[in-house]
């Protein structure tokens, strides 16, 4: 029998029996909404928890020290974290390479330095820290009250809400004030005899053994001094939490700043002192700098170039790798709870046409006294349990969806009440869809196969005789 | 038990022939073995010099399909199903082309004089009207051979008669071979050509109808 007339006749005996075939056919529905709403919890989770980490701006992100200061850093250490090539020194020259890398899009350095502020005549001490204009897409910046930085030097602050709530017991009517920034400024000092700043020979063997070669003869400083100054700041927003503290764990800025805004201070750091021994004259050397690619999967390539130049770097990337697989796990489980219920809807579809065995026994015989072959017979019972599988399938992708938004909307629900920002917790992609109607059909046609098969093996005459 | 035992028969091209016989004198199960329904233990089945007994399954559904039509006592018909789609339904099994199917359907519903009924369900129709029925469903993949089990046994004289004719009146018009089973003596004597009486699964008689 031709696949058109087969279909016809399935689709005539599934309407005859209409009352059982559906309630069948939402049997199998529940099952595969409870097995999208399963992976669809997964899937939501998945892709929050990988937009957020990704919005945390680690992700995309190499973080270079120069070999001299990496093993300070507390932070992973990795073997193949040890630079490549030789050590360099990371100044300007340096973060102007790396902006030169292929696939990176930007490279700023780690601006973050203890200062008091002035707000109301009253003094707090806080750190304030340089934040570059791409950060905007971050997540910390995502629920921001008020606006962004509107340029990059700007004389604005987005103060973080525990700052501000030090500040007023009105966090939010902190925004269009001004508030002074006090901070310490460093100044060169012009150069002197190595004698009168060291004692004797101390400069030159300071200098000598330093790991970044000779330095002095430059004539542009040998050492800075610290003078007071006071910068008035707008203040445009209030973030609830603090944006990505990037590497080293040097302590997370409250008071946040355009970060020309926060170069152009030469605010004193807090290597500083150590730069200064190391002899480097004044010349502004980075702590850290951070560079930004174009996606995570460009972070190994760009490290290994920044490796072979010098220095030594440290990505997250690695971290993704056990989110990842925490996630298949979970998926996993979900899914087999999802099946339990697909399960017992297969054992509805095997019930349901076993009765249709018995109740069209005399039918089967009269089609196979008409020419009908075993697998004709066969095929109509298939394609009977494939209909209620497609069916079912795509009633369940939609009451699964629907069960995904009821569990979102109840979620956020709480969420608004304890004042946190909503999520979206589920998510059902394209290829969920059509997966959960592929699974549906096919574990339909496999739940057919028993009742397909004794249909099929029934013999005519006793058929025919059936009352 | 014995299913039918012995029993010789050769059926000539365009014979009517009329099976008589008690109950379980292996009458029906004679046809049975004639229309592939079933296979017989030992012995040969031929059916246009092919020996149904050495087909398998697959080649005795082409033979119900295409060689022989059935038609029944209890009719048979599905009764989810209009008129049409009933007589329809060998065409599909055929797979006959779906743009001959309504041609085919309609010259079997006007030789049985059913035109007017084509839409009604079995329910709907008279006993007579539905072993008519039934005989456009067997006529309609154009048979050589109809095996017709008791075709008139659950109809009043009258319709029966009408059966009776109409089987006469295919036998005649287009040459086909029929085997009738049936209980009716005098009816078989009437419209058959040729009277074999079974009893115990063996041939009793074989000898010519009224009309022979």
């Amino acid at each position: 029998m031709k696949l058109r007339d087969l279909t016809e006749l399935a689709g005539r005996n599934l309407r005859e029996a209409l009352l059982r075939n559906s309630l069948t056919t939402l049997g199998i529905a529940v099952g595969v909404a409870s097995l999208v709403a399963m992976t669809s919890l997964g899937v939501g989770l998945q892709e929050m928890a990988s937009s957020r980490l990704a919005k945390s701006g680690l992700f995309d992100a190499v973080f270079v020290v120069s070999q001299a200061n990496q093993r300070r850093f507390g932070g992973p250490r990795r073997d193949d974290s040890t630079p490549k090539g030789p050590s360099r020194r990371l100044d300007e020259t340096a973060r102007q390479d790396l902006a030169k890398l292929p696939n990176v899009t930007e490279v700023y350095p780690e601006m973050r330095f203890q200062t008091e502020i002035q707000y109301d005549g009253k003094p707090y001490g806080t750190t304030a820290a340089g934040i570059v204009q791409s950060a905007q897409a971050d997540g910390a910046f995502d629920n921001m009250k008020g606006t962004f930085f509107s340029s990059g030097s700007a004389r604005e602050a987005i103060l973080q809400v525990e700052l501000a709530k030090d500040l007023s017991k009105d966090p939010d009517s902190l925004i269009g004030k001004d508030v002074i920034l006090r901070y310490a400024e460093k100044q060169p000092i012009p150069s002197q005899p190595a004698a009168r700043l060291n004692g004797k020979g101390a400069a030159s063997d300071a200098s000598e053994d330093n790991e970044f070669g000779p330095s002095g003869g430059d004539g542009l400083s040998a050492g800075f001094s610290i003078v007071p100054r006071e910068m008035t700041l707008h203040i445009i927003g209030i973030v609830e939490t603090e944006p990505a503290a990037g590497f080293g764990g040097l302590g997370r800025g409250r008071l946040l700043i355009p970060m020309e805004t926060a170069q152009k201070l030469r605010a004193s750091q807090p290597g500083d002192m150590r730069e200064l021994l190391r002899g480097l004259n004044g010349k502004p050397v980075y702590e850290t700098l951070t560079v930004r690619v174009k996606s995570p999967t460009n972070v190994k390539s760009v490290e290994d170039s920044i490796k072979s130049m010098g220095f030594g770097t440290f990505s997250i990337i690695d971290a993704t790798k056990n989110i990842q697989l925490f996630f298949q796990v979970f998926d996993s489980l979900l899914f087999i709870f999802g099946s339990l219920a697909l399960t017992v809807a297969c054992l509805g579809i095997i019930n349901t046409l076993a009765m249709a065995i018995l109740e069209r026994r005399r039918e089967i015989g009269v089609l196979k006294a008409l020419g009908a072959q075993d697998s004709d017979v066969r095929k109509l019972f298939f394609a009977e349990a494939g209909v209620m599988g497609i069916v079912g399938g795509i009633f369940g992708v939609f009451f699964g969806w629907l069960i995904g938004r009821a569990l979102t909307f109840g979620t956020n629900v709480y969420l608004t009440r304890q004042q946190l920002p909503t999520i979206d917790l589920s998510r059902v992609p394209w290829w969920m869809v059509l997966a959960a109607i592929a699974i549906s059909f096919v574990v339909s046609l496999a739940a057919g196969i028993y009742p397909a098969s004794r249909a099929a093996q029934l013999n005519p005459v006793e058929a025919l005789r059936y009352e | 038990m014995r299913a039918v035992d012995d029993v010789s028969i050769t059926v000539r091209e365009r014979e009517f022939v009329a099976l008589l016989g008690s109950s379980g004198s292996g009458k029906s199960t004679l046809l049975n073995l004639l229309a592939g329904l079933d296979r017989p233990t030992s012995g040969a089945i031929y059916a246009h010099d092919k020996d149904l007994a050495d087909m398998d399954s697959r080649q005795l559904a082409h033979h119900r399909s295409h060689t022989v039509g059935m038609v029944f006592q209890a009719f048979n018909l599905l009764p989810r199903m209009t008129l049409e789609e009933n007589v329809e339904l060998p065409l599909r099994l055929a797979e006959v082309d779906r743009a001959e199917r309504p041609a085919r359907v309609r010259e079997a519903v006007e030789r049985v004089k059913l035109t007017a009924r084509l839409t009604h369900r079995p329910s709907e129709l008279s006993g007579g009207e539905q072993q008519r029925a039934s005989l456009a469903r067997a006529l309609v993949n154009r048979p050589t051979i109809l095996l017709a089990d008791e075709p008139t046994g659950n109809l009043d004289s009258v319709t029966g008669d009408t059966i009776m004719r109409l089987l006469q009146e295919i036998n005649q018009l287009l040459q086909m071979t029929i085997v009738m089973v049936t209980h009716d003596r005098p009816r078989a004597e009437k419209f058959a050509q040729r009277i074999i009486l079974m009893g115990d699964g063996k041939l009793i008689s074989d000898g010519v109808g009224m009309t022979a």
